[in-house]
């Protein structure tokens, strides 16, 4: 039957947000929705997907999917999607999204696209736009085959609620394990509630112009203020510089992020960094130097010291808030 | 340990993209072309294993036209061995991230392998899914996105990059590893590494040459540069305070993203 599997993915006990903004944009296809999760003690999220139009539910819930290991978790969607025979299947674009995808798409013998930000159904057709060059160009990318498997980066479709008939069937996956050539010894996951760059609507980044390492206990503390959905990012002279950990580099060797607002602090604004964040909604540049790159795709400027405009900054943010 | 480390050649990050006449890819005149930067970890990872158990070989596979010659130099001045170009710039203008893989699995099977590296994108196209396709493809594990890796006889202990920190794996050889920033750091060819370089083997081959049926699933159908974007507004202010104040109070009522 035509339709759409979606990969709904969990982390920390929940159903990640880019899910369900997947989950909106498949409803508008017409055709069924469904969507398999996978994971330990994972039974009790699906009914949350019906609320965002997903038709019918798969759940692989058992104790060795504890930890996401990509042949385990490979194994179970493959055999769900051999079930349902969806002709599209979508995931969201996030570090395990993009690590999961390219692995079944091989694995059902057909091709993926990865980290699209939009997509265009016509008939059959289906065609979907994603950022090449770190973001310096785009391409309208058409799927060709039977089954057209796409990763969608997270923040690209806005959640809809929709009502779905939210059935739920649970599924027994016999793991071969004769395959399973990875084992999880440990995963650490550093204590925060700040969303990953890729996925954060306020990006304050700082550069070589913070100085060291514990002047970006400031810009935390301005995202802290700003909300939720807020993080911090860095250069990647700031990275080189072993104030900030490579994660947090955004630019065309670190992330691709497009954040509602990105506040650039000592920044100068290299091609390498702005390919990464040249789609935010509004780029606010704190700069000393008016001369700067970067106030050349700023919406705001301000041409002073960072040091001193970080803290009322942040006070005023306080304020309107 | 042998070993295979696939390189892709790319624009350098400097370069300014341009369109080109069709509207499907870029301008190349005048790019200067350089081997994908993470692809750099890759070959700096099979040469620190090959100098710590001292044994092996190091294979370079790269597919692309002519020009991918000069990467693959500079990964034999570096210090790889030998490698395999296989040369086809009909297939490589069509293929996407699942032909390649096909194409390069085709190459690599055939080659005595232990680990391949790859980096974890090419930084042209970005859609870092080769890795996990090849690995799919020559039935063995795949470990993305690494920034350690410790070989003790048939397995490996690595360290991956995950959302919000790392994870600790061990898998099996043969595997596949696709290099994070953080894994090494890239050396640098030497003069005499160059000069060595030019007498190191490099077997060219052709796609049918591999007997390889690499059918891409997509299409490239436009490429458009993304809306250019204006200098905007300074703001304007006595001193420092009164500048964050207007900033606070623009992007609050202005802009409403605060
Ligand atoms: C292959 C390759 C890949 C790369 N990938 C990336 C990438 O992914 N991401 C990336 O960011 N870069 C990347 N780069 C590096 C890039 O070219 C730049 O070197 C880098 O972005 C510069 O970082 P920066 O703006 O923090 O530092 P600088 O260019 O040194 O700028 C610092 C700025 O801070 C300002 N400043 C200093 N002090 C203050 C103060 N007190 N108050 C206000 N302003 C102040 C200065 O005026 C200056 O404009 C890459 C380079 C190469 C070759
Ligand atoms: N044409 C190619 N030749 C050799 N290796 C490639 C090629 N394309 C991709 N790769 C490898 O796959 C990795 C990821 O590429 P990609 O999935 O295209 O982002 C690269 O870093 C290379 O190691």
């Amino acid at each position: 039957m035509p339709g759409t599997l979606i990969y709904a993915e969990v982390q920390g006990g929940e159903i990640k947000k880019g899910s369900f903004e997947i989950a909106g944009k498949a409803k508008e296809f017409g055709s069924e929705v469904s969507a398999c999760i996978i994971g330990s003690g994972v039974e009790s999220l699906a009914p949350e997907l019906a609320k965002y139009g997903v038709d019918k539910i798969y759940v692989v819930d058992a104790p060795e999917f504890e930890n996401y290991v990509t042949e385990a978790f490979v194994q179970a969607f493959v055999q769900v999607a051999q079930q349902v025979k969806p002709d599209i299947i979508l995931a969201s674009a996030t570090a395990q999204g993009k690590d999961f995808v390219p692995a079944i798409a091989a694995r059902l013998k057909v091709g993926a696209i990865s980290d699209c930000v939009d997509l265009t159904k016509d008939g059959d057709n289906l065609v979907a736009k994603r950022p090449v060059y770190a973001g310096k160009a785009y391409v309208n990318v058409e799927a060709t085959g039977d089954t057209k498997i796409l990763g969608i980066r997270p923040n690209s479709f806005a959640v809809a609620e929709n009502a779905g008939a939210g059935a739920v069937e649970k599924v027994s996956v016999d793991l071969d394990s004769e395959k399973i050539k990875v084992v999880v010894n440990a995963v650490e996951i550093a204590e925060s509630d700040e969303p990953d760059q890729t996925e954060a609507e306020i990006i304050v980044s700082g550069g070589r112009g913070m100085k060291d390492a514990e002047s970006f206990a400031m810009l935390e503390k301005l995202a802290k203020v700003l909300g939720p959905g807020s993080t911090t990012g860095a250069s990647r002279a700031a990275v080189d510089a072993g104030w900030r950990d490579h994660a947090y580099q955004v630019g065309q060797t670190g992330k691709t992020v497009s954040p509602n607002l990105y506040i650039a602090c000592g920044i100068s604004g290299a091609i390498q960094h702005l390919a990464g964040m040249g789609t935010s909604k509004v780029i606010v540049a704190i700069n000393k130097d008016g001369d700067a790159p970067i106030f050349s795709k700023a919406d705001y400027g301000v041409v002073d010291d960072l040091f001193n405009v970080v803290p009322p900054f942040t006070q005023e943010v306080e304020k309107v808030k | 340990m042998n070993t295979v480390v696939c390189i892709k050649q790319v624009p350098d990050t400097e370069t300014l993209i341009k369109v080109n006449g069709d509207g499907t890819g870029i301008v190349e005149d005048g790019v200067k072309w350089v081997m994908s930067p993470y692809d750099e970890y890759g070959v700096e990872e099979a040469l620190q294993q090959k100098e710590k158990l001292k044994a092996g070989k190091v294979t370079l596979v790269s597919f692309g036209p002519d020009r991918v010659i000069s990467a693959i130099r500079t990964g034999l001045a570096m210090g790889a061995d030998m490698a395999v170009h296989i040369k086809d710039e009909a297939a490589y203008a069509k293929a996407d991230s699942f032909a390649t893989a096909g194409i390069l699995a085709a190459a690599i099977k055939d080659l005595e392998y232990d680990a391949v590296f790859m980096g974890k994108q090419a930084i042209d196209d970005d859609s870092g899914q080769v890795p996990a396709m090849l690995g799919e493809i020559l039935g063995i594990p795949v470990v993305t996105q690494v920034i350690k890796i410790e070989v003790s006889g048939d397995k490996a202990t690595v360290t991956r990059e995950v959302e919000g920190g790392h994870a600790i794996l061990e898998v099996t050889l043969p595997a596949v590893f696709s290099a994070q920033k953080g894994l090494n750091e890239p050396r640098y060819a030497s003069l005499p590494g160059i000069m060595k370089a030019k007498k190191k083997p490099v077997d060219v081959k052709s796609v049918s040459d591999l007997g390889v049926d690499a059918a891409p699933m997509s299409v490239v159908k436009s490429m458009s540069l993304p809306p250019a974007r204006e200098a905007g507004k300074i703001i304007e202010g006595d001193d420092a305070e009164t500048k964050a104040a207007a900033l606070a109070k623009a992007l609050h009522e202005e802009a409403k993203v605060i």
